[in-house]
């Protein structure tokens, strides 16, 4: 099956192979640069115990060595948490200082709310007023591991309990102040959070780092624990798919440094979906008039070069464009007529969902516009005249024989314009977007899918996560998983198009000759 | 607005003409009458003052070198140019008496009493049986049952229904072009026209499609009224029974087709039929 490249050919088809090959090189070394440095994050990797010539002790995940600048050796970085004890996470060691080195399977690792990770010994778990004394390394391990599964359901509930009963009560009493039945049931509901938090508070770990300094941990605040030094491969696994995993459906933490992005996941699916089910129909019917309607004279080849034009206008200006039109224009007029009584705090009047997704369908209209007509210039001109010689009108033959067969071309019109416009961030920046939303637009509250709320979004978490953080260099796998995840996101979102325009392209079979 | 249709039944239209051969039909025979037509592409004069009377219930053939205008004088006989601006034109064109561009004609029904067959098979997207029904559910108002009976009947007259009758609800783009182009018949046929004008109907074919459509040509002048266009002279010697010779848009010479092909009056004529021109 070799065949040979045609020798009057060759270099030329060498050189266009090879910018096919650069390309696919470079888009694959992308991915795998995001791959290994985001999910690399997730690995529970093993801490190492080092003494130094000093005779120092630090314990640490080792993440990489570099060259010494001044003199000859290699430096070692290792991340050794206790921000708490230490005031920093990094240490940066020349190897040469190090004198022994060992991998002690009582080490833990502790992920916590605050301060973030703990590395060092477990000595006892316990009642937090009750004299903590030194346990047995199994008995304090088991006692953690049960009592942070008990603690995990305890925050489900309470997390539960204020989301779904407590906001929406509150919520009612803002509007009707004088209802007792949800007044009655607000108390209770705080009742119950009260005694939830209660249940979760009061106990404590007594942790000691390895050179000796001893803290008392409350368990409420730890999230996770592990021995990574005394796990098999298999546990390291299991650790590393359910790190994953919460990545993928908690919110985030520590000023978005840590936790998970499922907020942003949630806001990035719905903010594009909301944008192609608003500029499909504008898009469509644009081309339709263009191409089918309107005289074919100067004026509407004006008017199309002005749409392509469009398509060319940096994002941020219609994020502007948004901002005045959407959010202060309509959005502050919706307040002004049915949104009054909330006044001065706006309702529509501030960037929301519908604003961020009528900027971003502004934006894809061009593409789509485009696309379509294109796709309605490509149909023989046999199809319609066959409709028309069977006494079809121009609408019936638009309708029953020219629509439904561009639907590929609006589809790749919608793929063109999902692939721009879920990457979008600047004009996001204007018109909607949060850097904290924990709470998802679409909740078991009337109106369900709630328009006006601000949202978060996977591009804006990636900017945010990069440089507001107070350590970045802590969040950068967070930043390159984040952006894993956003291609990902927006790959799923192409293929279920390009699956659909798949099936109505094959619905038929065999195309028809041109 | 669309004219209300009487109800008729099936098949009622088609009355079998009397058979025999009429040199010079009487004018109570004839279906388009065309009187001095003259018709120009933005300026460009492509056709003129054509007068020609084509027969009921007989093929009529329209041939001459390519560019001569025959194709667009057929298309003027169920008003496609319309669609274009460029096309002027002038003189009368009759469909049974009637001026098929007086006002009071909706374009959309004359269309339904002109079918049309194109050169390229065009059936449209959809299954095969929607294809034969798209003219009908475009007036509405079938039963199931009915719309039913006429689908059979229309692929049985084009002589398709033995080959698709097992996957009528298949994709019109699986048949095979020779039988894309008697689906496209049948589509036709399914609407009940007095006129069928066929454009080259098989020069897109193999010569068995091409044969199957002509013996299909020949059993439909029983129904319906014929007009071909063909580029094919053995083509228009086999099926029509008049033919009309044009050249630079001008009627050169019109007679019964054996009189035409065996005895041409003209020289130009004979040169374009013994292919000493083309």
């Amino acid at each position: 099956m070799s065949r040979r490249l045609p020798r009057t050919e060759g270099p030329w088809a060498w050189l266009a192979a090879g910018s096919v090959a650069l390309s696919l090189l470079l888009l694959g070394g992308l991915l795998l640069l995001l791959a290994v440095r985001g999910l690399g994050h997730f690995w529970p990797a093993s801490v190492t115990l080092v003494e130094l010539e000093d005779g120092r002790l630090l314990a640490g995940q080792a993440v990489r060595e570099l060259p010494l600048k001044h003199r000859a050796g290699r430096e070692r970085l290792y991340f050794t948490g206790n921000r708490d004890l230490d005031g920093h996470v990094w240490h940066w060691l020349p190897v040469d200082t190090i004198v022994a080195s060992e991998r002690p399977a009582e080490l833990v690792v502790l992920e916590r709310r605050r301060h973030g990770a703990f590395i060092g010994r477990l000595l006892a778990v316990g009642e937090s007023d009750a004299l903590l004394s030194a346990q047995s390394r199994e008995a304090a391990w088991t006692g953690l591991e049960a009592r942070l599964a008990e603690l995990e359901a305890l925050r489900d509930e309470h997390d539960r309990l204020r989301r779904d009963v407590l906001r929406p009560l509150i919520r009612r009493l803002d509007a009707r102040p004088d209802d007792t039945a949800a007044r009655q049931a607000l108390a209770e509901a705080n009742a119950r959070v009260r005694e939830l938090q209660q249940a979760m508070g009061g106990q404590a770990a007594l942790l000691e780092s390895v050179d000796g300094r001893r803290l008392v941990q409350p368990l409420d605040e730890v999230l996770r624990a592990w021995q990574p030094n005394a796990m098999s491969l298999g546990e390291k696994s299991g650790a590393w798919a359910q790190g994953v995993w919460r990545f993928l459906s908690e919110g985030p933490r520590d000023g978005n440094t840590a936790g998970g992005v499922w907020p942003a996941i949630f806001g990035t699916v719905l903010m594009v979906l909301l944008m192609s089910l608003l500029v499909t129909p504008f898009g469509v019917l644009a081309a339709v008039y263009l191409n089918e309607v309107a005289h074919q004279g100067r004026l509407t080849n004006l008017v199309r070069i002005a749409v392509r034009n469009l398509a060319g206008v940096p994002s941020i200006v219609y994020g502007v464009f948004g901002l005045g039109v959407f959010v202060y224009g309509i959005g502050g007029t919706l307040d002004d007529w049915f949104f009054s009584d909330a006044l001065p705090s706006p309702t529509f009047g501030t960037g929301g969902l519908l604003w961020a997704s009528l900027t971003l369908a502004l934006l894809t209209l061009p593409v789509v516009i485009v696309a379509t007509e294109e796709g309605l210039a490509r149909i023989p001109v046999q199809q319609r005249e066959g409709a028309l010689a069977l006494g079809a009108t121009r609408l019936e033959t638009l309708i029953r024989v020219v629509l439904p067969m561009a639907v590929p071309a609006m589809l790749t019109g919608v793929i063109l314009a999902v692939a721009r416009a879920a990457g979008e961030v600047a004009p996001l920046m204007l018109v909607g977007v949060a850097k904290l939303a924990p709470q998802i637009p679409v909740d078991g509250e009337f109106p369900f899918l709630h328009l006006d709320r601000k949202f978060m979004h996977l591009g804006y978490h990636i900017f945010d996560t990069a440089f507001h953080g107070n350590d970045v260099q802590a969040a950068l796998p967070l930043v390159y998983a984040t952006a894993l995840l956003l291609v990902m996101v927006i790959l799923v979102l192409n293929l279920t198009a390009i699956f659909l325009r798949h099936y109505f392209r094959s619905r038929h079979g065999v195309q028809p000759r041109p | 607005m669309r004219r209300k249709r009487p109800p008729m039944t099936l098949l009622s239209r088609f009355q079998p003409s009397a058979p025999g051969s009429i040199i010079d039909f009487d004018p109570t025979a004839s279906c388009f009458e065309i009187e001095g037509v003259s018709l120009a592409y933005g300026g460009k004069p492509a056709l003129r003052d054509i007068t020609l009377r084509v027969p009921r219930h007989r093929v009529t053939a329209f041939i001459g070198p390519s560019g001569c205008g025959k194709s667009t004088l057929l298309r003027l006989l169920n008003r496609l140019h319309d669609l274009n601006e460029e096309v002027g034109h002038s003189g009368r064109i009759l469909l049974e008496g009637e001026d098929i561009h007086a006002p009071e004609v909706a374009v959309d029904e004359l269309r339904r009493r002109v079918g049309m067959v194109f050169q390229v098979p065009n059936p449209f997207p959809m299954s095969i049986y929607e294809n034969v029904a798209f003219g009908l559910r475009l007036q509405g108002g079938l039963t199931r049952r009915r719309m039913d009976d006429i689908v059979e009947w229309a692929l049985q007259s084009a002589a398709l229904w033995d080959e698709v009758k097992d996957r009528l609800r298949a994709s019109a783009w699986s048949l095979s072009g020779g039988q894309q182009q008697r689906l496209v018949i049948a589509r036709s046929l399914a609407v009940r026209p007095e006129v069928l004008l066929l454009d080259e109907p098989a020069s897109a074919l193999d010569p068995i499609s091409t044969l199957k459509i002509e013996e299909l040509i020949r059993s439909l002048k029983s129904q319906l009224t014929l007009i071909l266009v063909t580029h094919n002279m053995q083509q228009a010697a086999r099926v029509s029974d008049y033919t009309a010779f044009l050249q630079d848009g001008q009627l050169v010479e019109y007679a019964p087709t054996d009189t035409l092909f065996t005895n041409p009056s003209l020289r130009s004529t004979e040169n374009y039929i013994t292919g000493r021109m083309a």
